[in-house]
């Protein structure tokens, strides 16, 4: 394959071939990166959970620092009934279990980034208010104060 | 034998490298959890003397009910309207006496402001949806923002969420605090 330059009439028949040897470096590199900053999803979600619009938003900065609870209907409601209930990790839990659940969120962090811990409550929006009560009563008793209640962008409902 | 050619053909390692890229860029996720941040209140001990009441005048009642009604200051209302009474209510521009008290306070980075002593104490029954709930704090806390905004708009000219430096964020925060306080849970209506 010869091209003709165009203003240097009969070059020298040079290999016009690129060297692509370093663009599989390059991907990799690219590949890295995105292996590294992205988290895959960790948790299996077995509750119901569209979130609640609002538009007096903030974002969470930190992921490190941010534990989840999720709250809502169970998605198989035929086997675990219709009743909202607790999400904690990868499994379905007891009020009870949250005092113990904060507990072991705050052993898999440095000592100096426990006190500015945040629980996220994703709750989901056609959950009734008791069930999110008694979950934030719990949380005071182990004196996680810091919670984010989950929300999506957008106009409330009622607007 | 046929002499084999020493060099290796890396031209598909790009093709392989593309393959996996595109796998991680469609299966990981990047979004930013957003939400309403709130403080609980610290537990109640039991052995402390309870606070001291505050004034009637300093408080704004919002109950929200197990069929999602909404009850501002005894009265019906509705969640377009919240927004413009809260504002008013913590504003009190009228100097009303049943509306909160308003003291001069010195602040640092703002000097001399008004700031308004009311506190809004909100309600929610154990059958309240979550939904209504949200929409509630967030119009409560859209309320605080405007004032905030004003505020920031008139002593520094731009808006509090543009605002950069902590301090004068610090000095805003305490001259319109997010006075929102959440009753101890009772059950009034059931679920």
């Amino acid at each position: 394959m010869l091209i003709k330059g165009r203003f240097k009439k009969d070059s020298a028949p040079a290999s016009q071939k690129i060297n692509t040897a370093s663009l599989p470096d390059i991907i990799f590199m690219l590949l890295f990166f995105f292996m590294v900053t992205t988290t895959m999803r960790e948790t299996t979600l077995f509750v119901r959970n569209t979130l609640p619009p609002a538009t007096e938003i903030q974002k969470l900065e930190r992921k490190s620092l941010v534990s989840f609870i999720y709250i809502g209907t169970p998605l198989q409601t035929n086997v675990f009934g219709t009743e909202p209930r607790i999400q904690l990790n990868d499994t379905f839990a007891s009020l009870k279990e949250i005092a113990s659940f904060v507990e072991s969120e705050r052993q898999a962090r440095p000592e100096n980034e426990r006190p500015i811990m945040i629980f996220s409550m994703k709750v989901d929006r056609e959950t009734k208010m008791g069930i999110v009560t008694d979950v934030k009563q719990e949380l005071r008793l182990v004196n996680a104060l810091n919670i984010n209640y989950s929300t999506t962008r957008g106009e409330v409902r009622g607007m | 034998m046929a002499r084999m050619n020493p060099e290796i053909n890396a031209g598909s390692m790009a093709d392989i490298a593309f393959l996996l890229l595109v796998f991680f860029l469609v299966t990981t996720t990047m979004d930013v959890d957003t939400g309403i941040r709130r403080l609980l209140p610290p537990p109640i001990d039991p052995n402390q003397p309870p606070p001291p009441p505050v004034r009637e005048r300093n408080v704004f009642v919002v109950l929200v009910d197990q069929n999602d009604r909404l009850l501002v200051e005894g009265e019906l209302s509705t969640v377009r309207n919240l927004r413009e009474q809260t504002r008013n209510w913590l504003l009190n521009p009228e100097n009303d006496p049943t509306k909160p008290v308003r003291e001069m306070r010195d602040i640092d980075n703002l000097g001399e402001v008004e700031v308004s002593r009311g506190v809004i104490s909100l309600q929610n029954d154990r059958g309240t949806s979550y939904e209504m709930y949200i929409a509630v704090q967030n119009e409560l806390a859209a309320a605080i923002n405007d004032i905030r905004n004003e505020l920031s708009q008139e002593k520094f000219g731009i808006r509090f969420e543009q605002l950069t430096d902590q301090d004068l964020v610090t000095a805003i925060r305490t001259a319109v605090p997010m006075a929102i306080s959440e009753a101890e849970p009772k059950d009034i209506g059931g679920e």
